[in-house]
């Protein structure tokens, strides 16, 4: 690796493990000063852990990190930020009710006769923010600012205090085109100054229009760093997902797609700021997949669909008929499941046993005032249980206690036990272990040849070729491409996810 | 504008509209003699509000207050009639321990990672709890010292009178409001109303401040319980009931935010006053039950908790782009 003077933060071999997991596996990490290296990776990939071990969020298990050449083990971010590395994130962390000056000034307010000199502590704020062009009533609550002003107010007090290494994580997710354009000018004149900035962002574009270097992480390993000029834009996708374009491709398919009725469809259905309109059809025991990188508008496709989010454009029909689909509720009376991305966020309820998570969705189809017996229920989860052979030593088990594979598959089977014909599954494999996986995917291939009809968002794309019968290419919030039959490749959904935003995805 | 200051504005616009409806059908109301009695019946209250103002501002609640001060004015009437110590000796003496209870309980808090609820509603179990088991009587201050301090006034214009507790009051406030405006503390109480992760990775000492608040909190129930005893020369440990329930409101009614972070010491005293107000004029009709305080104080609480969210959602939607 490069020793040069001019490298201001470097990690070596940095290692962090979770029970059960590494989460970094020996991963190289060397910022420049005066540079933007941005940190890529699929989620999962590391980056935020790794962010976590350079701010002392977390202690890393081995590894070193050098700030100017000395070895430095921050105990936490105000450690951290003490020796010069400030992170900003992309959910502003400063405090809405105080003013923008307390906010820049906490902790270290000018003070005259022990009480704090709010004028002078005004103009120095005012003075502060001048420096990235920015005039504004500084005496003003901060929440009574766009995101935008609050990210620069956070990037300037990160500077003030630090110095030396900023860390931007995701800080453009929220801010629309002309805002993200302004906080790139404030970015380039921070490395003009010679601060070390890490850049961490889904939007491609973004990354090739401010970053110097790019490092990219998946599944904690440290796949490589590369000058951002000289990288296309291919092989840096290639890089986050991991497929070597020369892989054999698997010409086997569970199911060709099927030339019966189409049972759901979607005409120009989408939301303003979450997913431009779309059209998709689904068939009857058809699996169609989504691929496209994180935040490219997959979950919010899954939302749409079953009516977490209200559709502001579009028609939804199943079946001939045209219907509302204005909440879960809703989709669920029109026959659809979901399996969220994150199920500890939004699928298990962890300290219910076994039993009552997969009851809950058939419970609240049937309504509360027809509440499934008790020994219904044990039927129903005993079913599953065998079905998706979940592994556990009993039903009424906490489900927080069992891996995750084994959540998912009782997910799963709380969505089939409501009989649905159309299954949403987002990220159905994701963070379970090897075995589970294969068993997943055998399941997906038995539910479609029962004639049921699946959706599933999947960045394991060898997995989506193998049982999708459609793909659908999502980029930048909006549907880009659509591969069928023998068109579904590896390589073919990685053009077109790398395909950048002027041309035409070709099939 | 700045819109932080509009629910301060509707509590004073509130209050001198009631004011002047009150005034109008009984002028007398605008005598100092009203207005001089308002300051001093209301002393224990407000200087109570003030505390209960720090530990709402901070995102917590106090539910011992009450309690505090009927404790302190009890453990006041023991003292000074078995023991011969001076008045101000005592003063002290509940001064330290009302202040050490509120640390106690802020340390809880902080250190278990309890709700302010359940541990203040703890303390006023505790402190109610103390205060019967040092006497289950009403016992009468007779001391000469007590006459002394209530010797002191200054006189208004008019016949009205401003006693040394209703002066004491109104110091209170001022200080409470330097404390609250003008110090690194006061904005770090602000900064845990508007989110205590966010406050600690800003560098906010959040123990520190937490136990601070609670403190403060404990001094000045303590501080309100020696007015307490002065303004009844007596301590009975069955006293003031329900009265972190009235400071509350209060500090609701005086615009501050009850999950934290918003608000002014400055707009507990329009409240408290709001309160008073309510009780004069119940007294001078003469003919309406005094449970229609209660029924008032209600509504403009339900009235004030409607509009706080209303200003919310109308910034949430009006977010100016610089």
């Amino acid at each position: 690796m490069m020793q040069s003077n001019d490298e201001i933060l470097s990690a070596t071999a940095i290692v962090k493990r979770f029970p059960g997991a590494i989460a970094l596996d020996h991963v190289n990490f060397s910022l420049r000063r005066g540079e933007v290296h941005a940190l890529l990776g699929e989620n999962g990939a590391g980056k935020s852990t790794l962010i976590k071990c350079m701010t002392g969020a977390y202690r890393r298990d081995e590894g070193s990190l050098r700030l100017d050449g000395v070895e430095i083990d921050p105990r936490d971010p105000l450690d951290a930020q003490s020796l010069g590395i400030g992170t900003v994130y992309q959910e502003v962390n400063l405090l809405g009710n105080l003013s923008v000056a307390e906010n820049l000034f906490l902790g270290r307010q000018p003070r005259r006769f022990g009480l704090v000199n709010t004028r002078e502590m005004n103009r120095q704020a005012r003075a502060l923010l001048a420096n990235y062009g920015m005039d504004i009533n500084v005496s003003r609550s901060l929440d009574s600012y766009s995101v935008a002003v609050q990210q620069v107010v956070a990037i300037a007090r990160a500077v003030d205090l630090s110095g030396k290494v900023l860390i931007l994580d995701e800080p453009t997710a929220s801010l629309d085109a002309q805002e993200v354009e302004m906080l790139f000018r404030i970015v380039r004149g921070l490395k003009a100054k010679g601060l070390g900035v890490v850049f961490i962002t889904h939007f491609l574009e973004q990354v090739y229009a401010l970053s110097d270097r790019i490092t990219v992480l998946r599944n904690g390993q440290f796949i490589g760093t590369r000058e951002t000029a000289s990288l296309p834009r291919k092989d840096l996708v290639t890089m986050m997902l991991g497929h070597e374009l020369a892989d054999a491709e698997k010409e086997l398919r569970a199911h060709q797609p099927d030339s019966g009725n189409v049972r759901f469809e979607f005409n120009g259905y989408g939301k303003a700021g979450k997913i431009k309109p779309f059209d998709l059809s689904v068939r009857k025991g058809e699996v169609v997949g989504i691929a496209g990188l994180l935040g490219s508008g997959r979950t919010e496709t899954a939302q749409l669909l079953f009516g977490v989010d209200k559709p502001d454009s579009g028609t939804a029909t199943v079946a001939g008929k045209t219907v509302s689909l204005n909440s879960p509720r809703a989709a669920i009376n029109e026959g659809f499941g979901f399996c969220p991305e994150d199920r500890k966020i939004e699928g298990i309820i962890g300290d219910l046993s076994i039993r009552e998570n997969i009851a809950l969705a058939l419970q609240a189809r049937r309504g509360w005032a027809r509440p499934l017996s008790r020994s219904e229920q044990i039927a129903l989860a005993d079913r599953y249980i065998k079905a998706l052979d979940i592994r556990t030593t009993d039903r009424e088990k906490p489900i927080k206690l069992l891996s995750g594979g084994n959540q998912q598959k009782a997910i799963l089977a709380r969505w089939l036990a409501t009989n649905p014909q159309f299954l949403i599954l987002d990220e159905p494999t994701r963070g379970i272990d090897v075995g589970a996986h294969a068993e997943i995917i055998r399941l997906i291939e038995d539910l479609c040849a029962q004639g049921m009809s699946l959706l599933v968002i999947s960045s394991e794309l060898e997995e989506l070729v193998a049982y999708s019968s459609r793909i659908l290419v999502l980029r930048d919030r909006e549907h880009v491409a659509e591969l069928t039959g023998g068109a579904i490749t590896t390589q073919n959904i990685v053009n077109a996810i790398a395909a950048s935003g002027s041309e035409k995805a070709v099939q | 504008m700045n819109q932080k200051y509009l629910p301060l504005i509707a509590t004073i616009l509130i209050f001198i509209v009631s004011y002047a409806m009150c005034a109008l059908q009984y002028p007398n109301m605008l005598s100092t003699r009203v207005i001089g009695n308002l300051l001093t019946d209301n002393a224990f209250l407000g200087i109570a509000a003030v505390g209960m103002t720090f530990v709402i501002l901070s995102g917590g609640i106090d539910l011992s207050i009450g309690s505090v001060i009927a404790f302190t004015g009890i453990f006041l009437a023991v003292m000074l009639e078995t023991t011969s110590i001076h008045p101000l000796l005592a003063f002290v003496l509940a001064l330290l321990i009302t202040t050490a209870f509120g640390a106690i309980m802020g340390a809880i808090i902080h250190y278990l990672e309890m709700p302010a609820f359940i541990v203040t509603l703890a303390g006023m179990f505790l402190a109610r709890g103390m205060a019967f088991v040092l006497s289950i009587d009403s016992i009468p201050v007779r001391h000469e010292f007590y006459g002394t301090l209530k010797s002191f006034y200054y006189k208004l214009p008019g016949g009205g009178r401003i006693t040394l507790i209703g002066g004491l009051m109104l110091l209170v406030f001022a200080v409470g409001i330097i404390i609250a405006q003008r110090t690194r503390f006061g904005t770090n109480v602000y900064a845990l109303g508007g989110g205590p992760q966010t406050a600690a990775l800003m560098g906010v000492p959040v123990a520190r401040t937490t136990i601070l608040i609670y403190a403060l909190s404990g001094f000045l129930a303590g501080l309100s319980g020696i007015v307490y005893s002065l303004y009844t020369s007596a301590g009975y440990s069955l006293a003031t009931v329900g009265v972190e329930l009235d400071a509350i409101a209060a500090v609701v009614i005086g615009g501050t935010l009850l999950t934290g972070g918003a608000g002014f010491v400055g707009g507990t005293l329009i409240g408290v006053l709001i309160q008073g107000l309510i009780q004069t004029y119940i007294t001078f009709d003469g003919s309406l039950s005094s449970w229609w305080t209660k029924i008032l104080i209600g509504a403009l609480l339900f009235a004030f908790i409607l509009m706080q969210k209303g200003i919310l959602f109308v910034s949430r939607r009006g977010r100016s782009y610089a």
